[in-house]
């Protein structure tokens, strides 16, 4: 119990300091800690159409969102077609689905630099999916670069987990 | 009403603590080189200096320390008043080259006249002289400003002590835009998230930070006034925005956008209007920096497939190549006066701060680290303040542009990276 509560005892304290002249006078401070600020969301779960559920069903091939590069490469290795096409396939027949394509990138480099090299990745997963019939409006391609690692020891393994493009739908970001 | 009394103390008491802790999270300076030659310099307490509750001279004599440049001549606790010329024979004889002399005079309303004075011991001669105005609250900016004095009047070159840093602190998932004195103290928060925040840049008016914010869970570029704290999106197009950079009329900012495809380079106003593209590639065009007559536009990009640096007239048309040597150099940052460029290389090492002389092409390696990232020049273009690691952390660190002062900043228990010098205030 009192491990839950110190964290929201410090964050209550944090706001109360602020507005009591505690660290940081002066500086105008903002807290940009609501998920989502700013994105406008539409959950999955509210979108009419067929076959929302399989994008969940881990024995659907459309519940695997991830697409891994090679180091340095933005080329989608041929064992990750069979994926590209069923996500096509998806948004095709639901035409009413967004898709945002994230791309990431190791750590290795220059932060801007790697922000360019994940979106290489992510706009070579939406022109893939665009060739495979998906409109352009249904697919935005973003990067975060090497700013959101899933995998954080700096070992190859590693690095090669971070090399990806994900997936996800309206409401999964 | 006894209850609430209690929570009230309960609470400024924790307060307190809290307020210890942001304490700890400075930045602290280690200096780990110097320079060759330094000057011996005595800068002796100043008289009445005790009417104030913290030294002014403290805050000049760490200064000149730490930029690598000057030794201080120690001559124990006597002050020599600014009004009475120093013995200054006596003075070369205990090895100081040259003397300041100081005086503190209230008058009235609790402020404070600071009045200093600069002799060189070896032509016997004055150096200059000023008087500042201060009140208690402001005994650092004040001693700031007096090092700059002496680093001006001994190397004729402006000082940075009064400048300000930008940095990101990231600690556990929080992220922190910090922004600091050059010497780490009085750091303030001008923005935190759970996302991460990069690549700020300083306008050249040292009021506004351009920078990314991944709090929309894609970046987008904001720029963000510092006395007031407001904060307006200027680019937020489909697709990633990033890498702003200020042009040097504090009217305009080069970003990357990508609502067109890749990574590509592109001027708007200050205000998020008027984008306009300035360079086309098949690959990636990124990390915009401008020259500082706003001529040219330095970048790096794949285009010729390896990341090479190019620069592009800043009204756009064909670019130049101007980095040959390796596969991987990043991140222009064009000196101050144009001369030289600062950058990433990746060498048999690493990654490693580099610059480069633009005229000759020569380009010199100046740290022996490994994951060096952000060069930023201080304005008086000595210093390049950059990221790197150190006991598997992330810290910022200084390197001279002749390689030999060198300085470590870190936090405490922190990551601190992406670190941006502000221009020279104007007083």
């Amino acid at each position: 119990m009192k491990k839950y509560l110190l964290p929201a005892l410090l964050s209550a304290l944090l706001v109360a300091c602020g507005s009591a002249g505690g660290p940081g006078t002066g500086a105008a401070v903002e807290d940009r800690t609501a998920p989502g600020a700013g994105v406008a969301t539409v959950t999955a779960s509210e979108m009419p159409g067929s076959g929302i559920a399989a994008l969940t069903d881990p024995n659907n091939i459309l519940s695997r969102r991830g697409i891994y590069f090679d180091f340095d490469s933005f080329v989608i290795k041929p064992e990750f077609q069979p994926l590209v096409d069923a996500h096509a396939r998806f948004l095709v027949q639901n035409p009413q689905m967004r898709m945002l394509v994230q791309g990431n990138t190791d750590e290795r480099g220059s932060r801007e630099y790697n922000l360019a090299l994940g979106q290489k990745r992510a706009e070579a997963v939406k022109q893939a999916l665009m060739l495979l019939g998906a409109r352009e409006a249904q697919i935005e391609s973003v990067s975060l670069g090497e700013e959101k690692p899933r995998c954080t020891e700096r070992s190859e393994s590693c690095f090669a987990e971070n090399r990806r493009s994900d997936m996800l739908y309206s409401g999964e970001f | 009403m006894h209850m609430m009394t209690r929570f009230v103390r309960t609470l400024a008491a924790a307060c307190l603590a809290l307020a210890a802790l942001a304490a700890q999270a400075q930045l602290s300076i280690e200096i780990t080189g110097a320079g060759a030659t330094r000057f011996p310099v005595a800068i002796p307490v100043f008289e009445n200096e005790g009417v104030l509750p913290r030294s002014i001279s403290d805050v000049v004599r760490a200064d000149l320390e730490r930029s690598g440049l000057f030794s201080l001549i120690d001559l124990g606790i006597v002050a020599l008043p600014e009004s009475v010329r120093p013995d200054l024979a006596g003075l070369r004889g205990r090895g100081a080259d040259a003397v300041l002399t100081g005086s503190v005079v209230a008058v009235g309303d609790g402020r404070y006249d600071v009045r200093f004075r600069l002799f060189d011991t070896q032509k016997q001669s004055e150096l200059g002289a000023m008087a500042l105005r201060t009140s208690p609250a402001q005994h650092r900016a004040t001693g700031h400003r007096i090092a700059d004095f002496v680093y001006e009047k001994l190397t004729g070159q402006p000082g940075y002590f009064s400048t300000r840093i930008a940095y990101v602190v990231k600690s556990g998932p929080r992220y922190e835009l910090q922004v600091a004195d050059a010497d780490g103290m009085n750091p303030q928060t001008a923005l935190a998230s759970r996302e991460p925040i990069i690549s700020p840049s300083w306008a050249p008016d040292g009021q506004r930070l351009a920078y990314v914010s991944f709090e929309s869970k894609k970046p987008v570029v904001y720029v963000h006034d510092l006395p007031t704290g407001q904060r307006q999106v200027v680019a937020n197009f489909r697709g990633s925005n990033s890498a702003p950079a200020w042009a040097p009329d504090g009217r305009r900012l080069a970003v990357v956008l990508t609502k067109d495809g890749n990574s590509q380079l592109y001027v708007l106003n200050a205000d998020g209007s008027g984008a306009r593209r300035i360079a086309s590639s098949n690959g990636i065009d990124t990390e915009p920096s401008w020259s500082p007559d706003g001529a040219w536009i330095y970048f790096s990009s794949d285009r010729g497939g390896s990341a090479q640096i190019y620069r592009v007239p800043s009204e756009g048309g064909s670019a130049q190549r101007v980095t040959f040597e390796g596969n991987y150099n990043v991140t222009p940052r064009p000196s101050p006066d144009g001369k030289s460029l600062a950058f990433i290389t990746r060498s048999s090492r690493g990654f490693q701060v580099a610059v480069m002389d633009l005229a000759s092409r020569q380009t010199t390696i100046l740290t022996d680290s490994t994951r060096d990232e952000s060069p930023s020049f201080a304005p008086n273009g000595r210093m390049i303040l950059y990221a790197t690691e150190n006991g598997g952390r992330g810290v910022l660190a200084a390197v001279s542009t002749d390689a030999r002062v060198r300085q470590r900043l870190s936090v405490q228990a922190a990551d601190v990276r992406e670190p941006a010098w502000g221009p020279q205030p104007s007083f």
